[in-house]
Order: structure tokens, then C-alpha cells, then sequence
């Protein structure tokens, strides 16, 4: 619970965050600004949980424990995304998102 | 009686067809020879043990010969209806064991002679084991559906080794034509088989057969037009048998499988297979003479007749020596057919019963041997026609005497094999019939003439401008012959009536004089006949023919058969059923299903571009559906 600041206000700042990130996603045309993008879409959840475990339950603890967790999960995607950008990368010469299409076939 | 090694007997043969069949190419032809002829060996030498343990040790109980089976369920259909897999031994099994045993491994020594050098040798020993085995598979069944599995796989095999030169277009045609023959027949067979589980609920031989069992004695319960349901089924069955042993109207097949090689038509289409449909209406016997006072039984009698007629008249006319001996199979199937057909079931009127089995005893031996024979003389000059030949007998003098002492045992002329047999069957048949009798004693002098007619043709008279001299067959070839001579020879001597009879009592059968100095006189006055007319080449045969004329040609082309059947297959059932039926398929189900593909690729054509493979747009299509579902759930979803 943060001083004349109301819960309205920190999830209007997480949808913004959110909707910053999908329109990354969908706009960037480099993979590695398409990762730190879904992390933006990542954080705009755990500040909701946060948020919500703070302002509308004030005794429990489980959504810091989910963000804590979320922060794990993205990290280790993070890894995972970043070792296929680069074993991609090594095949095709290239990050771009238009390049990976030869992937559909 | 311990049963367990009988298993044995028709599984070595299939472990040899799989080993000699998977192996194919990796077994060299010397080998794969001597593994078919070994393995057959051994089912052999355990056929006869068998058989002297059977009749003359352990088989005899009260001074009737007792049934052994031995089954397992293999398909359950009901508590009362289901389907066994077994060995059943008794007189007849165990006389059929013998003689399969013996052909075929008589018939797997000759081949070694006979096709050696061909390409597929090893292909061809799989086949006769594959065949060996499926024969003894019949002969042992337990009950209708056994046989009726194991008859198609004799079906099959003998489909192989008809066509067993596939290069060549006659023995395609060949084998395809003996495998849709019989198949027709067989359908007739498979629905008497239902027929008979449906009213008797069960398909046991022991059990059908039991003269005291229900199956029997409530055959008045159900009646279908005019006649028990029973007869039908079994005039149906009968059907099937006529189908296998080329009886009329079923018989086309036979002359054409001999395009096969000579060794196969002696195993199968001589001594074997064929006689699986006389083994058939033998194994029902009592079915056949008990229900509805033996009616389907006289249909056999009359059937067995006509064939047996019929293909004797045939045979005089034929050219191609082993069409010939295979009309002579047929008229002789024929022979046994009526046997059963006019037989009783108690000790002395079972005599045609027990005739029928003796005759397809010795049967087996002399027409094996001519076929053999017929096989040996093919060898050595290259040619199946008549015309040919002659004079042979200076080069081939063991094929010369084996060949003679088979048509003296076919020709009924004691104290050879046929003689004592064909008696039998005629004091058979003048006992119950005495039309079937004249056709009967009608046959056995035509039979006599159309034999030494083409011995004479083959031995005697003149020379023909061979390529190289004829020469004696290796001593696999000719050990056979020498070895079924022996046999034609002295198995007439054996007491059948002692071992096997309908009631399986046994009985003394004698010889009635009067009748068998007919029999004899008929069969010399045969002889006499092809002597005077191909002894010494002359013209007097052509005259003789030419007197007949119509009739002649009629029974040259075998009545036509054929030329009626190419009509109502081509012209009705083509033409008038098959084509209509095409078409039907062709255009309206073929086409609808067509048009729904099509359709299907057209609207697959249009959609495909939005699969684009853009990650960011397969991500832009999802926020947007989710959008949508988000403002459809949470603004426009009201209850």
C-alpha cells in the first residue's frame, strides 16, 4: 500500500506496460526486441499480481510468491529464447523475424 | 491312443515351406531339395506309424474302430457353438495320411529330377511343402470350419504351383481360372457350413456324424421348399466337393491346371487335392445317408455317374497326353463319387463306402504313376502332343513297363490295384442301382480303350523325327515310377473292407465272380479295341471318327464347356451385371466422394494465404481473438 496512490492508478501503469509490450511483439522485426518485449508483458503481470496481493489482500503473501516465481520462469525462458536465437543465427545468418519463415516449410 | 505326435506330421512339412520360402535365395537348389524330400520323409515315416499303430495295435476297441480327437477351442461363439482346432484320427484320416505321405514324397523325389536347372527350385519345394502341409490339414480336421480353412489353403497352393511358369500366359489364365472355379464352389460350401451351425449348433465332425446324435436324427425339424434344411446344407457342401473334384458342372478347371508342371499335377490334380471333395461327402457320410433317407446322397450317386461318363468320352478324343490322364482323373473321381453315392452304412451295405476309399487308394497309386510317367516321356521329347510320339519304348524301357502296369491297373485287369477296387464298386453299384451300374461298367470299358490308346500312341508304332534321341529320366525320376509300380501292383491285395467301412465296424468283402468277369471282359474288349485301332499306325481311328462326326467334334471340344462358360461370363454377367454395376460406381460413388475432395481443395486454395508463417501475425491474430473474446464474454454475454 503505497501513500495517495490508489490501486487504479498502478494497474493502469501495468496496462500500459502490458500493451507496450504486445505492441513490440508485434511490430519489432529483430527476435532479440521481440524477447525484451514478452519480458515487458511478463513484468506487466507480476506488478499486477503484486499489486493486487498488496491492495486487496493485505495479509497473504501469494501473489509475491507468483511473481517470484514468474521473474524464475522468465529467466529461464530468456535462456532458452536467446540459445535459440543463436543456434538460429548460426544457421541463417540473421536475427531478423522475416528471415525465420523458412521455418514454415 | 497318444495323439501328440500327430501334431508333427502336418507341421513339418510348414516349417519346411517357411524355411525353404523365407530363405528363398540364401538356400542353394542342391540343398533346398533335400530339406523338402528329408522333411517329407519324416511326416511320412510318422504317417505309417500312425497308421500301424491305428489299425493294427491300439485303433480297434470292441471290434470297432474307434475316433480320436484331439482339440483346443479356438474361436468361442457361444456355449454350444464353437469352432476347435485339433487332429481327429480314424480309418479314413489315417488312410489319406498314408496316401499323402506316399505321393508326395514319391512326387518331392521326382522333382529333384525333374525340375532341376529351373530357376525356381527352391520356390517350387516351398510350394509342395505349403500344399503337403494344407492337405494334412484336411485330412485331420476336426470339424467343417477346419476343413473348410485348410481346402482353401490346398485352393491357394494349388493356384501357385498352376501358375508356377507365371511367364507364360496359358498357365496365368490356368491358375486363375482353377482358383475362381473352386472358389465359386466353395461359396456353395461355406453357406451349407453356416447352414448346418445355424440348425445344428455345432460343426464337429463326432458329433454331426453320430448316427444317435440330434443333428441327425432331427433333420425332419425344418424344411425349406419341399426338402430339409439339412439336405439343402448338405447338397450345398457337396457343391464345394464337386468344385475341388472336378465333378460336373465344376470340372472346366482340371484339364486347364495341367498347364502346371507335370510333378504338380500328378501330387495335386491327380492323386491329392482332387479327391479332397470324395473325402468330404466320405467324412459326412452319415449325414449324407441318414438325412431325409439319403436324397442328397442319390444326388451325389448321379452326379458321380454323368461326371464319370462324360469324362471318359472326353478323354478318347483329347490330343495332349496329360489332358488326357486329367479327363481320366476326372472320370475316375467320378467312379468314387457314385461308390458313395449308392453305398449303405451297415458291415456289407457299406460296401460302396468302403469301395470309394479303396478306389481312391489305389487311384492314387496308378494315376501318380501316370502322370509321372507322362512327365518322363515330357522330358524326353519336349512336347505334351500325341502326335509327337511313338515309338518310344526302345528308348524308355522303365517308363515303357511302369507306364503299361499303370493302364493295366487303371484298365481294371486283376490281379493289378484297379481291379480290385473298380469291382468293388461296381458290385456296389449293381447291388442299388442298376442304371448307375451300366454307366458304371460303360466307363470302365471306355476307360480301358482311352489309356492303351494313348500308350500305344506313345510306346509303339512308328518313330517320330526326334531333335536328339529320347533318353531314360535320371534315377530320380525313374526310382518313383518303379517304386508306385510296385504299389499299383500289390495294394489291390490289401483287405480294405477289414480296416474301412461306413459303419467302422469292418466286413468281408468277396469277390463276385459273375461281375468281375464282366468287368474284365469290358476293360480286354478296350484294350483289344485300342489295339486294333493304334497299335500299327493306320487310318482306321480317322474313319471311326469321321463316321461320328458330329459327335466327335462335340466331345473334341468337350462338349463346349468352356464356350458356355465364356458366354455367360462375358455376355450376362459382364455385359448385363458387372458393366451396369461399374458404371453406378464409377459415376455416382466414385464421383460424389471425388467432388467432395475437390471441393475440399478448392476452399483449402482460397484460405491457405493466411497461414503465413509470420510469427507476428499469427500474434496479432491471437490478441485480437482474445480481444474479442474478452469484450464478448465479460459485455455481450448476458443471461
Amino acid at each position: 500500500m503505497i501513500e495517495g496512490v490508489t490501486i487504479y492508478e498502478i494497474l493502469g501503469l501495468s496496462s500500459i506496460l502490458f500493451f507496450i509490450g504486445v505492441y513490440g511483439f508485434i511490430t519489432r522485426k529483430n527476435l532479440i526486441s521481440i524477447l525484451i518485449s514478452v519480458e515487458l508483458i511478463l513484468n506487466a503481470s507480476v506488478v499486477n499480481f503484486v499489486v493486487i496481493n498488496k491492495y486487496v489482500y493485505p495479509d497473504m503473501l501469494q501473489g509475491v510468491y507468483v511473481s517470484i516465481f514468474i521473474i524464475a520462469v522468465a529467466a529461464a525462458e530468456t535462456a532458452l529464447a536467446v540459445s535459440i536465437i543463436i543456434n538460429l543465427y548460426r544457421q541463417i545468418n540473421s536475427v531478423e523475424v522475416r528471415d525465420t519463415e523458412i521455418m514454415k516449410h | 491312443m497318444n495323439l501328440n505326435y500327430i501334431f508333427l506330421i502336418p507341421l513339418i512339412p510348414l516349417v519346411v515351406f517357411l524355411l525353404l520360402g523365407i530363405f528363398n535365395q540364401k538356400i542353394k537348389p542342391s540343398v533346398s531339395g533335400y530339406i523338402g524330400v528329408f522333411g517329407l520323409l519324416a511326416s511320412t515315416v510318422l504317417s505309417f506309424y500312425t497308421a500301424y499303430q491305428y489299425f493294427f495295435i491300439s485303433g480297434k476297441i470292441n471290434g470297432l474302430y474307434q475316433t480320436f480327437v484331439e482339440k483346443t477351442v479356438w474361436m468361442n461363439f457361444s456355449d454350444t457353438l464353437r469352432i476347435d482346432m485339433g487332429v481327429l484320427i480314424d480309418p479314413i484320416a489315417v488312410m489319406m495320411l498314408v496316401v499323402v505321405s506316399l505321393i508326395s514324397l514319391m512326387v518331392h523325389i521326382y522333382s529333384m529330377g525333374y525340375m532341376k536347372g529351373d530357376g525356381g527350385y527352391t520356390k517350387f519345394f516351398a510350394f509342395l511343402s505349403l500344399f503337403t502341409f494344407s492337405m494334412y490339414g484336411l485330412v485331420l480336421a476336426t470339424n467343417l470350419f477346419q476343413i473348410y480353412m485348410f481346402w482353401e489353403l490346398v485352393g491357394v497352393s494349388s493356384y501357385l504351383l498352376i501358375g508356377y511358369y507365371y511367364t507364360k500366359p496359358s498357365a496365368v489364365a490356368a491358375a486363375k481360372k482353377a482358383f475362381i472355379v473352386t472358389r465359386f464352389a466353395d461359396l456353395g460350401f461355406l453357406i451349407g457350413i453356416l447352414i448346418i451351425g445355424y440348425y445344428t449348433g455345432t460343426f464337429d465332425f463326432e458329433t454331426l456324424n453320430n448316427p444317435e446324435g440330434s443333428a441327425i436324427l432331427n433333420w425332419a425339424a425344418t424344411s425349406f421348399m419341399g426338402l430339409s434344411a439339412i439336405t439343402w446344407a448338405l447338397l450345398l457342401v457337396f457343391i464345394g466337393g464337386a468344385g475341388k473334384s472336378a465333378m460336373l458342372p465344376f470340372h472346366i478347371w482340371l484339364p486347364d491346371a495341367m498347364e502346371g508342371p507335370t510333378p504338380v499335377s500328378a501330387l495335386i490334380h491327380a492323386a491329392t487335392m482332387v479327391v479332397a471333395g470324395i473325402y468330404l461327402v466320405a467324412r459326412l457320410f452319415p449325414m449324407f445317408y441318414f438325412v431325409e433317407d439319403g436324397f442328397a446322397l442319390n444326388i451325389v450317386a448321379y452326379v458321380g455317374a454323368i461326371s464319370s461318363l462324360f469324362a471318359a468320352i472326353i478323354a478318347i478324343t483329347q490330343t495332349d497326353i496329360k489332358r488326357v490322364l486329367a479327363f481320366s482323373t476326372m472320370s475316375q473321381l467320378g467312379y468314387m463319387m457314385l461308390a458313395l453315392g449308392v453305398s449303405g452304412y451297415e458291415g456289407h451295405e457299406g460296401l460302396g463306402y468302403m469301395a470309394s476309399m479303396f478306389h481312391l487308394f489305389t487311384h492314387a497309386m496308378f494315376k501318380a504313376l501316370l502322370f509321372l510317367g507322362a512327365g518322363s516321356i515330357i522330358h524326353a521329347v519336349h512336347s505334351n502332343y500325341l502326335k509327337d510320339m511313338g515309338g518310344l519304348r526302345k528308348y524308355m524301357p522303365i517308363t515303357n513297363i511302369t507306364f503299361l502296369i499303370a493302364a493295366i491297373a487303371i484298365a481294371g485287369i486283376p490281379p493289378f490295384a484297379g481291379f480290385w477296387s473298380k469291382d468293388e464298386i461296381l458290385v456296389a453299384a449293381f447291388e442299388h442301382n442298376k442304371l448307375i451300374y451300366y454307366i458304371g461298367v460303360l466307363v470302365a470299358g471306355l476307360t480301358a480303350f482311352y489309356i492303351f490308346r494313348i500308350y500305344f500312341g506313345i510306346f509303339w508304332g512308328k518313330d517320330k523325327d526326334y531333335e536328339h534321341a529320347p533318353k531314360e529320366s535320371p534315377l530320380s525320376m525313374t526310382f518313383p515310377l518303379m517304386f508306385l509300380a510296385l504299389m499299383s501292383i500289390v495294394v489291390g491285395f490289401i483287405p480294405f473292407s477289414k480296416f474301412i467301412s461306413a459303419d467302422k465296424s469292418g466286413f468281408e468283402a468277396h469277390l463276385n465272380m459273375p461281375l468281375a468277369a464282366i468287368a474284365v471282359g469290358v476293360g480286354a474288349l478296350g484294350i483289344a479295341l485300342a489295339w486294333i485301332f493304334y497299335k500299327k499306325e493306320n487310318n482306321l481311328a480317322e474313319k471311326f471318327a469321321n463316321r461320328f462326326g458330329v459327335f466327335y467334334t462335340w466331345a473334341y471340344h468337350k462338349f463346349y464347356f468352356d464356350e458356355l462358360y465364356l458366354f455367360i461370363t462375358k455376355k450376362i454377367v459382364f455385359k448385363r451385371i458387372a458393366a451396369p454395376i461399374a458404371w453406378f460406381d464409377k459415376k455416382v460413388v466414385d464421383a460424389s466422394m471425388r467432388g467432395v475432395g475437390s471441393k475440399t481443395i478448392q476452399a483449402s486454395e482460397k484460405i491457405k494465404g493466411i497461414q503465413s508463417g509470420k510469427v507476428q501475425d499469427y500474434a496479432f491474430s491471437f490478441i485480437i481473438g482474445t480481444v474479442v473474446l474478452a469484450i464478448v464474454f465479460i459485455y455481450l454475454w448476458t443471461i
